[in-house]
């Protein structure tokens, strides 16, 4: 790993404007050569903007790109050594599967025998054989997927750019191809950069995460990362489920910080050297499952506690959502693994409980 | 449910009736043995065979159909260009103005397209001496005009169906822009172009209007011929010949529903 190459796309200062339009504003990104690279943000984020910079169908405002120590910002698309993965997989309609995957080399006027070779391998690594002959109005959308992947991948691109690539398929396809996806890339160890909405697809895929809002990176980490040290609301928000406490610091130890919150009806505490002062008004956030729930008091000390009635509960085989209801009348959800067979639950609606969770589960947030 | 059924088919009887009992009582006459077009005088195919032997309406016939498939060609040319500068060149200058004057031949009046033509052809003769003499050339012209607003607006409606990141794939593929056209966009947008073909064929072997502005001595289209002739009276040639184009302008609209049709739900799937 040490060897490779931690610049390999260097992204410097980037800006798009559309009109008055703030696209994409001012970004900086490196990415290592070979990574998974994921690109995390709702609609209107900037993302799809982005990948087109990269892609060479938006010329950016400001700021440059380079790819392999090349500056690429103004090279047009077919000069340009990265291939993309459109989201409508834009597969030529009035050509074969076969035919669809060659352009790319053809356009190169790369040889016939080698062309024949290269389309060979490529339809071996998306296991669509028995299909090369056929119109792509005859295949199935996952089909049509590995047709776009294959003929993004035949010129072997330095990086290849995959525009919401799963978005299009059902959810145990999608799931499947996911995985698939990982293993080619782990193969041929091109570097891909993914664009998604969709922040559990992120989260399996990458090794890393760039967290999109409004134009800006949020937070750029690896998906663990990302989840359990988001450096903002948005970002702990955005990536799966969390519960946020309001409140005003009031005490500051050498390593831990007090937060009086109303939300909670009680001191929290965190743990972390964070840049913070007495009185700043922060925020304390807890993931569902780093908090527990008990019906009697628990006993550790250390551990922060706070009483609440069980406002609704779900079952969902491995795991029980609960959302509970505090004191102020803040509502919180708390999930827990369901280890013991049983038949039984040990919490009901309207039950009064404790939930507890460690200092160090929680993390501070600023903005 | 039955009762209102009911309702709708005679509507619908009565509505194709409406369109279609004239044309039917063309054909139908077309056949007619007797010399005056409207008495029954038992069946005969003889108006056909007189057709062919009349000099005058194979000439008006032929130059028809030379002006029907060159004008077509060129109005095909011309909007399909039309068409892709309006939908793939972006927000230019003066794009909306562009897109209002492609379009205005459809509504235009007939009369004043003939005119204004006719008025451009004289005074162009007299500035540079061309053209000498109207006919096939002017009014080639004068149904390319109106016929590639047609094309253009046929070719535009498919290209904004067109799914643009097919052309880009293609770039980012490595073809070049003006390489992308011919691998990727005319292939996909090849139905649209033939269907407009088609129609600016018929439309310009329909017209009367402006042929007759624009046609000199000598040069009488297929219609302007009938309507002089029928002017003087119908004569049982003309059903014949009527029976004849009514069949010709059917055929090229069914092919040109066939062509549409059968590549439209591959670009919607």
């Amino acid at each position: 790993m040490s060897e490779k190459q931690k610049d390999f796309i260097r992204i410097r200062g980037v800006s798009k404007l559309f009109g008055d339009f703030v696209a994409v504003d001012n970004v900086n990104l490196d990415i290592g050569r070979g990574e998974l690279f994921s690109i995390l943000g709702g609609s209107g984020c900037g993302k799809s903007t982005l990948l087109r910079i990269m892609a060479g169908f938006e010329t950016p405002t400001a700021g440059t790109i380079e790819i392999d120590g090349v500056d690429i910002t103004h090279l047009p698309p077919y000069e340009r050594p990265v291939n993309m993965m459109f989201q409508s997989y834009a597969i030529f309609p009035h050509m074969t599967v076969e035919d669809n995957i060659a352009y790319g080399l053809r356009k190169d006027r790369v040889a016939r025998p080698e062309v024949t070779a290269r389309v060979d391998d490529v339809i071996n690594l998306v296991k669509l054989g028995e299909f090369r002959k056929r119109k792509p109005e005859q295949l199935s959308g996952g089909q049509r997927q590995r047709v776009a992947l294959a003929r993004a991948l035949i010129k072997r691109p330095k990086v290849l750019l995959l525009d919401e690539p799963l978005a299009a398929l059902d959810k145990k396809l999608r799931e499947h191809t996911q995985f698939e996806l990982m293993a080619i890339q782990d193969q041929l160890g091109v570097t891909f950069i993914v664009v998604t909405h969709d922040q559990e697809e992120a989260m399996t895929l990458s090794s890393r995460i760039a967290v999109m809002e409004k134009g800006c990176f949020l937070q750029v980490g690896e998906p663990k990362e990302i989840y359990e040290y988001p450096t903002s609301r948005f970002v702990a928000d955005f990536i799966g489920t969390i519960n946020m406490f309001e409140g005003t610091v009031t005490q500051l130890g050498d390593e831990t910080i007090i937060v009086n919150s109303a939300e909670a009806g009680t001191n929290l505490h965190a743990l972390g050297d964070h840049a913070v002062e007495v009185g700043q008004h922060v925020c304390i956030a807890v993931r569902p499952e780093k908090i527990f729930i008990s019906r009697d008091e628990p006993e550790n000390a250390d551990d922060i506690k706070v009483r609440g009635v069980v406002d609704d509960l779900g079952y969902f085989g491995n795991l029980s959502l609960y959302r509970v209801r505090l004191s102020s009348g803040k509502v919180i959800q708390v999930s827990s693994q369901n280890r013991q067979r049983s038949a039984k639950r040990f919490v009901e609606w309207e039950d009064e409980i404790w939930v507890s969770w460690r200092p160090r589960s929680a993390v501070v947030l600023r903005d | 449910m039955k009762k209102q059924s009911r309702l709708i088919i005679s509507i619908l009887v009565f509505g194709y009736a409406f369109l279609y009992i004239p044309l039917i009582s063309v054909v139908f006459y077309s056949f007619n043995d007797s010399k005056l077009a409207t008495v029954w005088g038992g069946f005969s195919t003889r108006w056909y065979g007189e057709l062919f032997r009349n000099e005058q309406i194979l000439d008006a016939l032929f130059l028809s159909l030379r002006i029907a498939a060159s004008s077509a060609t060129l109005a095909t040319i011309f909007g399909t260009m039309a068409g892709l500068i309006l939908v793939r060149f972006g927000r230019f200058r003066g794009r909306a103005l562009f897109s209002g004057m492609i379009t205005s031949p459809l509504v235009m009046p007939e009369v004043i397209t003939g005119l204004s033509l006719l008025l451009l052809f004289v005074s162009m003769q007299q500035l540079f001496g061309w053209p000498g003499q109207r006919g096939f050339a002017t009014i080639t012209i004068a149904h390319t005009t109106f016929a590639m607003a047609y094309v253009a607006v046929i070719v535009r409606s498919r290209l904004t169906a067109m799914d643009e990141s097919l052309e880009e794939a293609a770039m980012d593929l490595g073809c070049r822009p003006l390489r992308v056209v011919f691998d990727i966009t005319l292939p996909l947008i090849a139905p649209a172009m033939i269907s407009g073909w088609l129609l600016a064929f018929t439309l310009s072997l329909d017209d009367l209007v402006i042929a007759s502005f624009v046609s000199g001595p000598g040069s009488s289209t297929l219609p302007m011929y009938i309507f002089s002739k029928v002017k003087l009276g119908v004569t049982p040639d003309i059903n014949a010949l009527a029976s004849l184009i009514i069949l010709v302008v059917s055929v090229t609209l069914l092919i040109a529903w066939i062509v549409t049709r059968k590549t439209q739900p591959r670009a919607s799937s």
